[in-house]
């Protein structure tokens, strides 16, 4: 590399770090949002039920129905009401007071010696997924009355999330979130702004070349990404305990390259676009909604129509959500590891050579 | 009288110039339609928790009958996929590993004689974790898969029934699709992110191009400027809403039980709310850049703690009070139950208030920083 090279691109770099540390909402974006979001991840999304409100009707007052609920009561999912009657229950679950509402009616004890006994249960469906777990737990606590009769007896065992808590695939996958936002969404509205006020013209004049504008461009939105991985594996690590499996080498090689794609994809968009207002349209539609809705973060793909598992698979934000989510709850992985690496590799190429080959010393 | 007509006049012009500012370009008219419509489509397909093609691999040491029956009664509604017989342990393991099956049925090898012996008959299901939400689900499902076959299985021999049957029924959403309920709460969230981003532009982008200060000196007051630039937004979010309205209820055909004109009128304020949001942030940032920046970090929380992907019970107490000064989540809540449980305004009233609360402090506070912004 000549001399110039690096002379330009240490001027051109110095430049953009003082316009990024300049503006205090590039730092709230590179740095606050992160910890918020690695707080609001940690301590707010759930996709686990605790101390739903049940409301319990026994119209049976005999111990063997009291018994019979008791199994609801004892376990932590559920937080009962007791209820004299059904009009006051259902009044209740209107008003989405109660989840849902346990019927114990008021032939239970004399059904239950001839065989017949049925236990009613009304869950409220408006919140599907956690209507679906109370109806799971809800119908396990009260079947246990029924006791381990002759048949096939289900043991299940959960592999790589011992605890059963969704925080510890939602952590790993917030830094997929965080990778996107501050590599793409920042870097496409930096560019575009200089497209819109017409100052990358004024630096085509100048010696420095095309290449040599993205790096600088690329290099402090790089560290700025790297600050905000550094955060979310400090979070994870010692605020919510989320194990790290694999190694830690490998998940920081395959960051480096997703924020080169998600850089490269925000360099893009801007190029493209010449324009601040649909930069950063494009930037929140095509990196931030999807990361969010189509990446396997929340949703598994796997229950998906094929169509939308597709799109969902062009998304370099998938492939990296897979890593991250191995790395940290399964461990090394080889095979899978080099799958997505190679995948993430060459979207970065193709995106960073076709930023190059739109930013060109070209007036319109 | 001829005040009030000038007034409305002025109103309208800048409307007028609102509107052409924003649907002059063909760019931005497409992307303030057509994403509306991809991303509800998709999202509404992708969104889901239920559960649909679950790959699962058998490791199967019985050899027997009872197991091949299980297995296929597992598969008989199409959920369940088989993608490998499993050997031995380390096959099974590297299944999991890969990604290539959720879960694992390991049948013992004394399965079968057990069953036959009247023994409860262990079966083992592993689970892949990594999702632990999908796992949960499936294993549900086998569970009830393994009920259905102890009954019938009793039923054969003559072995007594258990003693006890739960009947259970979901309210409002009798299948329990998850796409029930998120498909309105979308209605509210798409257009949310895209009307904030548009109304925090607006003045944003005139401070940087030095046209405000001329805005400022026309014979228009700021309560009017902001009435014009908040007018556009909020009907170019209602039409966003519109068409996620639209699509779900005819592409995805979820049923309507509630009043469409109940409906318009809580998202009415809402969108005038939001527009009080994103005016605020407007006149607050110096540049664009800010302005978005700033939007950005206040919309990311909004979207998570609106209870749209996660439900907000499942928070923790503190988190759900931090949530009182979101107006998404009063508007998904808003919609949600009048669209799928059929109640009106009347009932769901106490999810205005805060959206008034937050439109009332907004509006004027942007119109009074147009002037009073402390740079």
């Amino acid at each position: 590399m000549s001399r110039g090279f690096m002379q330009r691109l240490v001027a051109l770099t110095r430049k953009e770090f003082r316009q990024l540390l300049r503006d205090s909402s590039n730092l709230a974006i590179g740095i606050v949002l992160p910890i918020v979001l690695i707080l609001i991840f940690g301590y707010g999304l759930s996709l686990d039920v605790k101390n739903a409100p049940v409301a319990i009707v026994l119209e049976d007052g005999s111990p063997t129905a009291f018994e019979a609920v008791a199994g609801l009561r004892l376990s932590p999912v559920f937080s009962p009401v007791m209820l004299g009657s059904m009009h006051d229950a259902e009044a209740l679950m209107r008003e989405r007071k109660v989840d849902a509402i346990v019927r114990v009616p008021a032939s239970f004890a004399r059904d239950l010696g001839m065989g017949t006994a049925r236990i009613q249960l009304l869950v409220h469906g408006s919140e599907a997924n956690r209507a679906t777990i109370i109806l799971n737990y809800a119908t396990a606590a009260l079947g246990r009355k029924a006791g381990p009769g002759p048949g096939i007896a289900v043991e299940q065992r959960m592999w790589f999330n011992a605890a059963n808590t969704s925080t510890w695939y939602l952590v790993p996958g917030l830094i997929v979130l965080i990778m996107t936002l501050v590599g793409a969404f920042l870097t496409a509205l930096v560019m575009a702004r200089e497209w819109e006020r017409g100052t990358l013209e004024a630096l085509f004049v100048t010696p420095v070349r095309p290449a040599e504008i993205l790096l600088a461009k690329i290099i402090p939105y790089f560290c700025v990404g790297m600050c905000g991985l550094i955060l979310c594996l400090l979070a994870a690590r010692f605020l919510f305990h989320v194990p790290m499996q694999g190694s830690l080498l490998i998940l920081l090689f395959s960051s480096m390259l997703y924020l080169f794609v998600a850089v490269g994809m925000g360099l893009l968009i801007s190029s493209v676009t010449r324009n601040q207002f649909i930069a950063s349209q494009v930037a929140l539609l095509t990196s931030f909604m999807p990361s969010l809705m189509l990446s396997g973060f929340l949703f598994d793909l796997r229950n998906v129509p094929v169509v939308v598992r597709v799109v969902g698979n062009v998304l370099p934000a998938t492939h990296f959500m897979e890593l991250v989510k191995t790395l940290f709850l399964a461990g090394n992985v080889w095979p899978l590891i080099l799958r997505n690496c190679a995948i993430l590799a060459a979207y970065a190429v193709v995106l960073l050579g076709l930023a190059r080959f739109v930013t060109r010393k070209k007036l319109d | 009288m001829n005040t009030l007509m000038m007034l409305i006049r002025r109103i309208a012009n800048l409307c007028r110039k609102e509107f052409l500012a924003v649907l002059k370009d063909p760019k931005s008219r497409a992307i303030l339609i057509v994403p509306a419509l991809v991303q509800s489509m998709l999202f509404g397909y992708a969104a889901t928790y239920e559960l649909n093609r679950v790959p699962y691999a058998v490791l199967d040491y019985s050899h027997s009958a009872a197991a091949m029956r299980f297995t296929a009664r597992l598969e008989a509604d199409g959920i369940f996929r088989r993608v490998a017989n499993a050997r031995n342990e380390q096959e099974a393991r590297d299944l999991i590993d890969t990604q290539k099956a959720l879960l694992i049925l390991h049948f013992p090898p004394d399965f079968e004689r057990s069953l036959y012996s009247g023994q409860p008959a262990p079966l083992q299901l592993i689970l892949d974790g990594r999702n632990s939400n999908t796992a949960g689900s499936a294993a549900a499902h086998v569970n009830a898969v393994a009920m259905n076959y102890n009954r019938e299985w009793r039923a054969q021999t003559g072995a007594p029934e258990p003693r006890l049957q739960i009947a259970s029924r979901a309210w409002y959403n009798p299948n329990l699709e998850t796409r029930w309920n998120l498909m309105p709460g979308l209605i509210a969230a798409l257009s949310m992110l895209q009307t904030l981003l548009l109304t925090a532009l607006s003045v944003a982008r005139e401070r940087e191009h030095g046209t405000f200060d001329q805005l400022l000196v026309t014979p228009m007051t700021p309560a009017e400027i902001m009435v014009g630039k908040a007018l556009p937004p909020v009907c170019i979010g209602l039409l966003q809403s519109t068409i996620i309205l639209l699509v779900t209820r005819f592409w995805f055909g979820v049923p309507l039980a509630g009043s469409v004109l109940h409906i318009y009128a809580g998202l009415t304020l809402f969108t005038v709310a939001c527009v009080g949001i994103g005016l605020s942030i407007s006149a607050l940032s110096a540049n664009m850049q800010q302005a978005m920046l700033y939007t950005f970090v206040l919309v990311m929380p909004m979207m998570l703690l609106s209870g749209l992907t996660t439900p907000v019970r499942n928070m923790p107490e503190l988190l759900q009070l931090l949530t009182m000064a979101n107006p998404l989540r009063f508007a998904i809540d808003m919609v949600q139950r009048i669209y799928l449980e059929g109640v009106g305004l009347g009932t769901v009233w106490p999810n205005l208030i805060p959206l008034l609360i937050i439109a009332a402090l907004t509006l004027p506070l942007a119109a009074w920083l147009f002037r009073h912004r402390l740079v």
